[in-house]
């Protein structure tokens, strides 16, 4: 009898699941970017002393997560699990910071929907009775994602106005059992949503149709609305698909006016659009796991905040499906984090 | 209705929300930035003739040198930023080529000089060599068979 199960795709958390704490490291455009001040490491050189981008990445991912534990006042010892995960090919940045970090470890693949995914098996694993504290986060690199899907990072290419900017960045929050001022109340676990974009540089266009499904299937599920949330955040659908997503939610009977004033996108937020010329605005798992695990959080804290949505945003394409004529699927899960 | 219908009338739909490249503008700054590379290279070209080189000699000179200054530029870093402003009129003669060259050897040089940068180092270039020597072998019949 599933009774933590509300509607079709919800969960509800009611033993008690909290997050103790988050940090996010970022790279250098990232630190120049809105919210600086709310990172707890900015890097001057996305190269952060090491021999490879990907060496780079995986090293960032296991400072978030250290710098989480300290927010949380948790030590390593005290964390039963790790979940994270990454855009790369085989998820090298995780793997190779679950080598360093030396605790059971989960890896996951959700693309940039990774960081809500984390957080809801995280704390769905918590709310079981599975862990008592686990470390979850989530990574990408602007060099790493470009050599993987794109171009080598010197190329001469050119970027469409609709291409979005990978971020170089990795967040992580420490889930737990015991009581903190931050609770996890409910998440939603999407579908996922092809709507036939082809157009890798259409990725907002693309993943837009999820967040959506996502966001009307919860409402569907837990019976509420806008009115409900201080802020409903979708990971990267950029300044292109965050205006779709917002046409699409209006059309599909939500208040405009709560729209505009509630809904928001981690894409649109991380880079400043007249200053640094990021196109599309920022993508990646970092996106969204940066601005959740700092940004979001410390407004939480701070009593800004109360009850927020979040829904990080993926596109599920493989470095050849497109040339083999596919079109992006995308996947948004959400989570709801509460002030209690 | 068909899941092709909905791609389509989706696709539409976001079109109206994605910004267009300035095609025009861009076009008449590439042949602009294009040509004006090209009427350099023709300029120093004339200069070492005039210095009593050999017009061959004069040629294969002034394309090797500019291979080498954007072989250079992109080592340096500086080649991309260029080419961003720049556009086309930067990638599509030989400096373009030769970026396409380097950017691949300095990005898979970590993988190791054999299976990285050796085996990867036509990634980008490839399909270019493949096209040009195919279009030049069909050429080449066509020539042959129209001289018998």
């Amino acid at each position: 009898m599933a009774e933590k199960k509300v509607g079709k795709q919800t969960v509800r958390f009611e033993k008690g699941t909290y997050v103790a704490g988050g940090a996010a490291v970022v790279g250098r455009k990232e630190g120049e970017g809105p919210l600086s001040a709310s990172f707890d490491l900015l890097l001057k050189d996305d190269r952060y002393e090491e021999k490879t981008w990907e060496k780079a990445e995986s090293k960032m991912l296991k400072e978030a997560m250290y710098l989480a534990l300290k927010n949380a006042d948790k030590k390593k010892q005290d964390v039963d699990l790790v979940l994270s995960g990454d855009l790369l090919n085989q998820i090298m940045s995780s793997s190779f910071m679950a080598r360093d970090l030396q605790l059971p470890f989960l890896g996951l693949y959700g693309a940039c929907s990774t960081m809500t995914e984390s957080l809801l098996l995280g704390a769905m694993l918590t709310e079981g009775g599975f862990a008592k504290n686990v470390l979850i986060g989530a990574s990408s690199h602007f060099c790493t994602a470009e050599r993987q899907f794109r171009m080598p990072v010197e190329h001469g290419n050119q970027r469409p106005p609709s291409a979005q900017w990978t971020a170089t960045a990795a967040g992580s929050m420490v889930l737990t059992e015991q009581r903190c001022p931050v609770r996890i109340d409910c998440g939603t676990i999407g579908k996922v949503i092809d709507a036939g974009i082809k157009d890798a540089n259409r990725m907002g266009s693309a993943m837009a149709p999820a967040a959506v499904d996502t966001i009307l299937n919860h409402f569907a599920d837990t019976g509420r609305s806008f009115a409900d949330y201080d802020l409903v955040l979708t990971g990267d659908l950029g300044y292109i698909g965050k205006a779709i997503a917002a046409d699409l939610l209006v059309d599909a009977g939500m208040d405009p006016q709560l729209v505009k004033e509630r809904y928001d996108d981690c894409g649109t937020m991380l880079y400043d659009r007249e200053r640094q010329d990021v196109h599309g605005g920022g993508s990646g798992c970092g996106c969204s796991a940066a601005v959740f695990s700092a940004h979001i959080l410390k407004r939480m804290e701070a009593g800004e905040l109360s009850r927020v949505l979040l829904l990080s945003t993926g596109a599920m394409l493989s470095t050849i499906s497109p040339l083999q004529g596919e079109s992006i699927p995308g996947i948004a899960h959400g989570v709801v984090l509460e002030v209690c | 209705m068909e899941k092709k219908d909905i791609a389509k009338g989706y696709e539409a739909y976001t079109e109206s929300f994605t910004p267009k490249p300035p095609y025009l503008k861009n076009c008449l700054w590439a042949f602009f930035v294009g040509g004006s590379l090209c009427m350099l290279a023709y300029f120093v070209q004339g200069l070492l003739m005039g210095g009593g080189m050999k017009e061959d000699d004069a040629q294969t000179l002034v394309t090797v040198g500019v291979i080498m200054i954007a072989q250079l530029l992109t080592a340096l870093g500086p080649f991309d930023t260029f080419a961003k402003k720049a556009g086309a009129g930067l990638i599509v003669p030989i400096s373009g080529f030769a970026n396409s060259m380097v950017a691949p050897a300095m990005e898979y040089k970590k993988e190791g000089l054999v299976l990285g940068a050796g085996a990867k180092l036509f990634t980008v270039a490839g399909p270019v060599l493949v096209c040009g020597i195919t279009a030049s072998v069909i050429v080449g019949v066509i020539y042959w068979l129209t001289g018998m």
